[in-house]
């Protein structure tokens, strides 16, 4: 394990992205297959499936130190991470490294704790932390833990692997993608330049869109007809299409059967059913993109429908035909067996209406219709429209644009729609949890219901640092009482929070829960009476209760890119 | 001797009537009302016993100072050459008003002090700012029996453990030797007074190549080696053209200087920050340095702890940082102890 613990050592103790990538490529020149395999699998976000938790580790270092729970508690607050607070408590000052390797490490002593009782895990995991330095620990911890968050993106990984082999980025991300078992043949096979078979139960990884600068007082900011043209040129080079509001998946049917993968990577096949035994009606050798969705009536469902159904492993009838699901496809990657990715948006366009017009109608399967617009300016008035329509906003996408990989600026651009924001009054605060660990960042909110602040929301981005440690001045002059790690403060600060949504929640004291909150910006120049209150609220989720207007009509035809 | 009686709190604890407290939170800081006295007073007052030279307890505007004859140059030098000293040399005791105050080393940075003050019976000590870690530039630590302690608690958390400072520089050897085989300049930021002095003692042990430090460095850098520290020899970048090159160098700064266009004049750099605080990787990736290396001229947890048994105090006041921690975890040990606050309020007299 040493050199890999060297490995997260240097990817540690740099910022810069090349030079992390560098340590990586040094690593992978080095280690063996078996043992590159396991360190992609972790850096690339892979984790163990939970047999040990950290409460577990927690309990185990308690026993080992002999400290107070309280204590730890405290210890945890100044580290913001179990796997690291442990770590710190009990590893050694001296490396007592063995000559195990990484793979060892993982097949010898880890994964076989599975088959062991609590006690007996327990007594393994504290013998190999007496032996352990605090690095070495730290790095134990996150592996039996998962979420081996260390600062490195996946892309880097994939760079370097790219960088050692000589093949190219999007050939590396396809091999690593979805579901693997970490192994010497696997990286073998992943990493061999002659190697043509891809696995073709797999997705390619996706293309994302950057979203256009909405925020007005931020100097790319897009929010106008002229601001649009300037960015983007004529608009004939241009598809509009909606941003829909469920989850990105695609589609795929081979030989070897049909695979529904979400964006996160997850076979999804068997919650959606449905979508599964519609798309054995696609040609073999098909790959489609496109948006998962709950679909009544001719219009979308709100998100908390298809949460329902991705909650649900077999989903029953009944269930079924209360959720029901479609399919929006967006693009066209494989046809015939062949990568389709390198034609141009329009082309591939007009082969998935091809593909979608052979299926029996109607159909789950239905292409993301084309967005008519004739100006920018009018554009802009249909991204105000958007939530009417139950949809997030609008995406644009070059018609000659290919289909890369990961998020690229410049041919696609998500244009959302404006969030809802409101003025809420600062509750209660708690520190944060790795770089923001010791500072007080986690924040909850309250709006005024009569004469009572009702917590509304939580949330932990959104400010500057200066700004973050401003506040956290403030937290601690202003406490009034507090509850472990938790403390209520003066009810003073007012912050204007942005949130994509709203939905009822009887789990909530203001019966309902906001969607993504976030910090915009700090009212100092507001009071807390100034403050917004629950009744607001309110209006607005009677609102969205009288449903969602129609969409309106789509063009139906999509236009050749202009390739003069 | 005092009745020292323990409620379950432990927050009153030394007798309840002022007259028998020998030292008191004041609006002004902590004094000693029979002694007239303050010690590292935040506030002007006429005598003010001073632990050490760090800004935060060696403050302008007092009308005498008395402070360990080591400490008393890098007072002079950071308050200046005009304020009235009388430096007191470690273990002799002196009278103020029938009140026998005395100095002992905290090995925290050079002419660091704690106080002893005994009255009627009564000892207490102030460590100030202490360790218990070997430093080669600073007098080491002496254990002092009491009665009551009053000790800082700054790293006062189990994860806070600290290896020699050997060890550190050790590791700071390897980050400067790499940095240099890219031709890339190692930037070590550290307090100006006490922890860079220290590093250059540490690193002697390994090198003699001489090393740069900022300007806010060298006046307390040259007092260290008045006093017959030896050091890494130090230049100053001040005294050097702009475009001198650094590109094998260890440079010094405080941390002030981190970001700003003092900078510039370095081109590849690679940025450390040597401080007790770089033991947790959040706190040194929020403040933006590439390498972190712990080394701290405060006690660890388990100084602190061994620390208050070896000085018998029956009653702990425990001040800074983890102040409350501590108390509850000597409490649990059976040890009276609450945080310095909770110590006699003396009401505002003027």
């Amino acid at each position: 394990m040493q050199h890999f613990v060297q490995l997260f050592r240097s990817i540690d103790a740099t910022t810069s992205s090349n030079a992390k990538i560098d340590a990586l490529v040094e690593y992978f020149r080095a280690a063996a297959p078996a043992d590159a395999a396991w360190a992609v699998y972790f850096l690339s976000g892979k984790r163990l499936k939970r047999f040990i938790t950290s409460r577990d580790l927690q309990l185990w270092a308690r026993q080992l130190t002999g400290l107070p729970e309280w204590l730890f508690a405290e210890c945890y607050s100044s580290v913001g991470d179990t796997a690291e607070t442990v770590a710190l408590l009990v590893g050694n000052e001296q490396t007592g490294d063995s000559s195990l390797s990484l793979q060892q490490w993982l097949e010898n002593r880890i994964l076989p704790l599975r088959q062991l009782e609590k006690a007996q895990q327990a007594q393994a995991v504290k013998g190999w932390w007496q032996q352990l330095s605090i690095t070495e620990c730290f790095v134990l911890n996150k592996m039996l833990t998962g979420a081996f968050r260390v600062g490195v993106a996946k892309t880097m990984v994939y760079k370097a692997l790219a960088q050692v082999t000589g093949l190219p980025q999007a050939v590396i991300a396809h091999r690593f993608i979805g579901d693997w078992q970490p192994s010497a043949d696997f990286y073998r096979l992943a990493v061999d330049p002659e190697q043509r078979r891809s696995d073709s139960a797999k997705p390619y990884p996706f293309y994302l869109a950057y979203p256009l600068e909405l925020d007005p007082d931020h100097p790319d900011s897009v929010t106008t007809g002229n601001q649009l043209e300037n960015r983007l040129g004529p608009t004939d080079h241009w598809l509009a299409e909606w941003k829909w509001d469920g989850i990105r998946g695609q589609m795929l049917h081979h030989q070897s059967g049909v695979y529904l993968w979400s964006r996160g990577e997850d076979v999804i096949t068997h919650q959606f059913p449905e979508l599964a035994e519609a798309a054995t009606q696609l040609p073999q050798g098909v790959v489609l993109d496109g948006e998962i969705l709950c679909w009544r009536e001719g219009r979308p469902e709100p998100f908390s429908a298809l949460q329902k159904r991705l909650g649900r492993k077999r989903p029953s009838a009944r269930f079924l035909r209360q959720y029901p699901a479609v399919f929006m496809a967006y693009d066209l990657l494989e046809y015939g067996h062949l990568n389709q990715r390198n034609q141009l948006l329009a082309q591939r366009k007009q082969l998935l209406a091809t593909v979608l017009d052979g299926l029996s109608q109607p159909s789950v399967f239905r292409q993301s219709p084309p967005v008519a617009f004739d100006s920018w300016p009018m554009l802009e008035q249909l991204r105000q429209s958007a939530r009417h329509y139950g949809v997030e906003g609008l995406m644009l996408k070059r018609l000659d644009s290919p289909y890369l990989s990961g998020r690229k600026k410049g041919d696609w651009w998500k244009y959302k729609v404006d969030p809802y924001t409101l003025d809420a009054v600062l509750l209660y605060a708690q520190p944060g949890s790795g770089r923001r660990a010791s500072l007080y960042t986690d924040y909850t909110f309250g709006v005024w219901q009569d004469d009572e602040l009702v917590p509304v929301a939580k949330a932990y981005s959104g400010l500057s640092d200066k700004a973050i440690n401003r506040v956290d001045n403030w937290i601690r002059k202003n406490t009034v009482e507090r509850f472990g790690p938790v403390r209520s403060v003066r009810p003073e600060l007012v912050f204007e929070l942005a949130f994509e949504n709203i939905a009822p929640s009887p789990r909530h004291k203001s019966r309902l829960a906001l969607r993504f909150p976030r910090i915009k910006r700090w009212r100092e120049d507001k009071t807390s009476r100034e403050a917004d209150s629950l009744t607001m609220l309110e209006h607005l989720l009677a609102e969205k209760a009288n449903g969602v207007s129609p969409l309106p009509a789509a063009s139906g035809r999509i236009a050749s890119p202009d390739q003069d | 001797m005092v009745n020292h009686t323990v409620d379950s709190t432990g927050v009153r604890s030394v007798s309840s009537s002022l007259s028998d407290s020998l030292l008191v939170n004041s609006p002004h800081g902590l004094y000693c009302p029979p002694g007239d006295f303050y010690i590292d007073p935040i506030k002007p007052v006429d005598r003010a016993i001073i632990t050490h030279g760090h800004s935060d307890h060696a403050r302008p505007g007092m009308g005498h100072y008395y402070c360990s004859a080591n400490s008393a140059p890098l007072l002079a030098h950071r308050l200046g050459k005009d304020i009235s000293v009388t430096p007191l040399d470690y273990g002799t005791v002196s009278d103020f008003r029938g009140v026998r105050v005395s100095l002992h080393p905290a090995g925290h940075i050079r002419g660091s002090a704690q106080v002893r003050v005994e009255h009627d019976h009564q000892c207490w000590v102030v460590t100030g700012d202490f360790k218990r870690c070997a430093d080669p530039t600073a007098e080491p630590f002496e254990v002092v029996e009491c009665d009551v302690l009053i000790t800082e608690a700054t790293f006062a958390v189990p994860i806070y453990r600290w290896r020699s400072g050997e060890a550190v520089a050790a590791e700071i050897m390897d980050w400067w030797r790499g940095n240099q085989a890219t031709g890339t300049t190692s930037l070590l930021f550290c307090y100006s007074l006490g922890k860079a002095q220290r590093l250059l003692a540490e690193l002697g042990r390994y090198t003699q190549k001489t090393v740069y430090a900022h300007g806010a460095v060298m006046p307390l850098y040259r007092i260290y080696q008045q006093q017959g520290v030896t050091m890494l020899s130090t230049e100053s970048t001040v005294d050097l053209p702009r475009d001198h090159d650094y590109s094998d160098a260890l440079v010094l700064a405080p941390p002030s200087a981190h970001r700003s266009s003092w900078m510039k004049r370095f081109k590849r750099v690679s940025t450390g920050f040597a401080s007790g605080w770089m033991q947790v990787r959040g706190a040194r990736r929020r403040r933006g340095y590439h390498r972190g290396f712990v080394l701290s001229d405060h006690a660890d947890w388990p100084g602190l702890i061994h620390t208050v048994r070896q000085t018998g105090a029956r009653q702990v006041y425990t001040t800074h940082g983890h102040n409350e921690v501590l108390a509850r975890y000597l409490r649990e040990q059976d040890i009276a102890a609450a945080p310095l606050s909770a110590l006699h309020q003396q009401p505002a007299s003027d």
